[in-house]
């Protein structure tokens, strides 16, 4: 039963991947022009003579001649197989520039999940069991500020005072001596040296709406009738708080996890250009800028990719912590 | 010896910083292997009280005053005071649950959807006396079975989603009772459930109270129920003590004024034609409506709505991924025909499940249905419902009306009761604004609402009040037809007389004719002229109300009779008559009744003066129906 479920989740997975792809290049390729006739068009207003065989030539080796839907099965081709395609402003292989970065993404993506949780889930269940309480006020507020303050401006604060303060540049994610080197344990401790400052300041928003959304699921739960059951069966407050309210607010908790890693990564972005972040963020928008079609294009559907991963991994965890997704999944219409 | 004993209880509740007392000087006592009822309208505080045993009153809410002194049977001598036991410490904690088992109301929302009820059991089991867990599983399905799980082996791993009420209740009543309390709160315990189900509910109660000696404070608003359970009757009204005592005095004297409109204010078999129910507190009273002309409800002319043959299926279970898997089809409705002639009440009867709403949602046209037809037939023009497309449907749809059972979630909380009055005469553009606000004025006088409560919201009104706007709202487009899906039973006995007499004079006064959809016969014999059984999807009676009530043929409908209980101790409820697999289990029909293998479909046969029976072709119905 579960395994057919997980099954079918996995097949569903690829119609969504097709049209996410689809989009994702028809977006790129709407602006007029391609990468190739931004950069002639670059060096006429610099002043300098473009060399427009050279560029005929450049077109047509990467198959810019041919019609986008064509162009568009070869990219598809390709991301199956591995291939990222190349990047004609770095003139290398797409999968060098981002492979690293990559790995950073990720990490501090996953960081900043796990530091949301932790932060969140005792907060959330405080200011649900002591709703209106001092307490509960004074968590409320700090998590709308959160909430409200922008990603970029958090970063800037903390920028400026951990200068004046401590006197250290917080910035980067990793020691520049270190970047573009192989993965070895001295670099992942300058890593997680670095880490925590973008994971507080990406995390923020994230965790001031997840409190937000489990005390209002939680407050929920304690109305319910079930609740009250457990306790008239003699259980403890703690005991039966755990085993039942909260179990019942996981859910919510769990299918976020494929909301979160976009947002994550999205917000992190401008973050990651403040902060001159090693990570993905900062080369996607260059690549965006200048029509790179290929970074672009491979970057965006990675993330994508992410997601839908992030997306299955809570809808099968789900599953098995709810039994009426479990078993009731396709009854009554 | 009294297992419980409560004095001068007093509890007193603090909304926006406001204080009020809800309980003032209740005083009770349970004794041992006794049941008591406290009888109350909803308000009245008789689930407070029973909070207050527990422990497990709101945070809002506090004793102020008074003891509730708990004597256990296996310790004598000691006796606790509950009311002085700090609120989550271990004191309470080991009554409840251990010695005091509680069930409430909605078995739907009161086990956890996400444990299996073995897990959910066994909790409450190891929680007071510890075992291994072999042990405890040997008596959780020793339990289970007792209350009436035919496979508790399998029953262990099911989880609440997986049964019906009836059986979820049953569930609730195990965890109850696994460790054997003196004494079980029981919180409206059969209000939710069908009346055959019901009957078995509380049949098991009373077998698990001989063999096991537990105490039972009922909590109720249903006389019947009372009359049949209780050997002591305590109402309370507004938080005091109306009247006290063995339940033969009060219901054979009635003393005080309150108990005396109660019992007047509930419908029951043996009202006379005509007769009316005297609600507790009258209304708002009515200007006087001049009652339209009517043209005589000539029996030979057509009728209003002629429902024919009609079918409708659902699929339930698992679809398989290509389409294969478990997939089970279920006949909501089966071959369904009956007339509503113009200007009359009839009734459907029938369980929940029995498909009697899936009907009223066809004629509403919410739901389409596989195959059939709906004639509505107004004298002048014959209009095939389900046949109707685009423009014709919408001109159509003010013709027909519905009130519903929900008098909170049918109207929406963030609009006035103007503009929710408003809204039909909107959507189908009838007249200018001026004429709107007036016709809405209007509609508040027709259901005995003041008008100038127009810019409230839902949340400000009572039940009744609320029930009142959604029949001024289903008569804001003159309907023909209205169909009312178990308009009374979310409401208390008292505003349920009220709504009923409304709906009632409303039908007197604008010639209206209903559809009447209920569970309880004694609401539907007060309202309908003619009343459909409904069983499986199929009707399996339908007569004039006197000859289903008097002369009732099908098995159904007689269990289904047999099953209510009278507020009258001389006429009990035979519980052991109830059949066990609850009354739409066909096997237990007689065979007349069902299909055969040998002969062919069922059929309605005509017992004369328009009673009808479904049975065999060939049955003979002068040995069925004496």
């Amino acid at each position: 039963m579960l395994l057919r479920y997980i099954l079918k989740r996995i097949l569903i997975m690829i119609p969504t991947l097709l049209v996410t792809s689809a989009l994702i290049f028809t977006v790129i390729n709407l602006p007029e022009g391609d990468y190739f006739e931004t950069m002639a068009a670059e060096m006429q207003a610099q002043g300098e003579k473009a060399d427009m065989s050279r560029i005929e030539f450049l077109k047509k080796e990467y198959g810019f001649d041919k019609p986008p839907l064509e162009r568009y099965f070869w990219w598809v081709a390709g991301l199956v197989q591995g291939d990222m395609g190349y990047s004609f402003e770095y003139q290398r292989p797409v999968r060098d520039i981002v492979g690293d970065r990559l790995l950073l993404t990720m990490i501090v993506s996953f960081a900043t999940i796990i530091f949301t949780w932790i932060v969140a889930f005792p907060i959330g269940i405080y200011s649900a069991t002591h709703q209106y309480s001092w307490g509960d006020y004074g968590l409320t507020f700090i998590g709308l500020i959160g909430l409200a303050v922008p990603h970029f401006l958090l970063a800037l604060v903390f920028m400026y005072f951990a200068n004046i303060w401590f006197g250290i540049s917080i910035g980067g994610l990793v020691d520049p001596r270190y970047l573009n080197q192989p993965m070895s344990w001295a670099k992942l401790r300058s890593v997680l040296e670095h880490l925590w400052i973008p994971v507080i300041i990406i995390g923020a928003g994230g965790t001031a709406g997840m409190i937000r959304a489990l005390r209002a699921n939680l407050l929920d739960e304690l109305q319910k009738q079930y609740y009250v059951t457990a306790r008239a069966k003699g259980l403890p407050p703690g005991k039966a708080l755990r085993k039942y309210p909260l179990r019942m607010s996981l859910n919510f908790f769990i299918s976020d996890i494929g909301d979160i890693l976009p947002s994550i990564v999205s917000g992190a972005e401008v973050v990651a250009i403040v902060l001159s972040l090693q990570t993905t963020g900062p080369l996607l928008i260059r690549a965006l800028q200048s029509q790179d079609m290929y970074l672009a294009g491979s970057f965006l559907m990675f993330l994508s990719f992410l997601t839908v991963i992030g997306v299955l991994i809570s809808d099968i965890a789900l599953a098995i912590l709810d039994p009426r997704i479990r078993l009731q999944g396709a009854a009554t219409k | 010896m009294d297992i419980l004993r409560v004095s001068d209880l007093r509890i007193g509740f603090t909304v926006h910083g406001l204080a009020r007392d809800v309980v003032k000087g209740v005083s009770l006592r349970v004794p041992a292997g006794k049941t008591v009822a406290l009888v109350g309208e909803s308000g009245s505080g008789k689930s407070v009280i029973s909070q207050a045993i527990m422990g497990l009153l709101p945070r809002a809410g506090s004793i102020t005053g008074g003891e509730i002194l708990f004597r256990d049977p296996l310790a004598p001598d000691s006796v606790t005071d509950i009311a002085a036991l700090p609120r989550e410490g271990p004191g309470i904690r080991a009554l409840r649950g251990g010695r005091i088992g509680m069930i409430f109301q909605e078995p739907m929302s009161s086990l956890s959807p996400v444990h299996t009820i073995g897990n959910q059991i066994e909790e409450a089991l190891l929680l007071h006396r510890p075992m291994p867990k072999a042990q405890a599983r040997e008596l959780i399905e020793a339990m289970l079975q007792r209350v009436g799980f035919k496979q508790p082996k399998r029953a262990f791993g099911l989880y609440p989603f997986e049964l019906s009420g009836g059986l979820r209740q049953r569930a609730m009543l195990a965890m109850a009772l696994i460790c054997q309390p003196a004494l079980l709160i029981a919180d409206e315990p059969t209000t939710a459930l069908d009346v055959t189900i019901q009957a078995q509910v509380l049949d098991l109660m009373r077998d698990l109270q001989a063999e096991m000696g537990m105490a039972i404070l009922l909590i109720t608003h249903d006389l019947g129920v009372v009359a049949n359970m209780a050997d002591e009757v305590v109402v309370i009204f507004h938080g005091e003590i109306m009247e006290r005592g063995p339940v033969e005095d009060i219901f054979r004297r009635p003393r005080h004024p309150y108990l005396k409109a109660l019992l007047k204010a509930s419908p029951h078999f043996d009202m006379q034609e005509g007769e009316r129910l005297v609600a507790l507190r009258e209304a708002r009273p009515r200007p006087p409506a001049a009652a339209r002309p009517l043209s005589a409800p000539a029996a030979e002319a057509a009728p209003l709505l002629g429902v024919r043959h009609l079918h409708k299926t659902y699929s339930t279970g698992s679809r398989g991924f290509f389409g294969k898997g478990s997939l089970s089809t279920v006949k909501a409705v089966n071959d369904v025909s009956f007339d509503i002639r113009r200007g009359e009440c009839l009734g459907l009867v029938g369980e929940s499940g029995c498909g009697k709403t899936t009907v009223s949602k066809i004629i509403m046209r919410a739901v389409t249905a596989d195959s059939g037809s709906v004639i509505f037939d107004d004298g002048r023009e014959r209009i095939d419902v389900l046949g109707l497309e685009g423009e014709a449907l919408r001109a159509f749809r003010p013709r027909v009306q519905m009130i519903f059972q929900d008098p909170v979630s049918s109207l929406s909380p963030r609009m006035t009761v103007k503009s929710i009055l408003r809204e039909p005469l909107v959507i189908h553009a009838r007249g200018e604004a001026p004429e709107q606000a007036e016709r809405v004025r209007a509609l508040m006088q027709d259901v005995g609402l003041d008008s100038r409560f127009l810019n409230r919201y839902p949340h400000s009104f009572s039940g009744g009040q609320r029930q009142r706007i959604g029949i001024a709202r289903a008569l804001a487009l003159d309907p023909e037809l209205i169909i009312c899906d178990e308009p009374v039973s979310a409401l208390d006995v008292s505003v349920q007389a009220q709504i009923l007499n409304l709906l009632k004079d409303l039908q007197a006064e604008r010639g209206l004719t209903f559809l009447f959809i209920s569970h309880n016969l004694a609401v539907v014999n007060y309202m309908a002229d003619r009343i459909a059984v409904m069983a499986n999807g199929r009707i399996v009676e339908l007569a004039p109300r006197h000859a289903l009530f008097n002369r009732p043929v099908h098995p159904y409908t007689k269990a289904l009779l047999r099953s209510v209980p009278f507020a009258d101790l001389d006429r009990k409820l035979d519980f052991k008559l109830a059949a066990p697999g609850g009354a739409s289990d066909d096997s237990g029909w007689n065979s007349a009744f069902r299909t055969g293998p040998d002969d062919g479909e069922l059929t309605h046969l005509s017992l004369g003066e328009g009673h009808y029976v479904l049975a065999r072709p060939n049955a003979d119905m002068k040995e069925l129906a004496p």
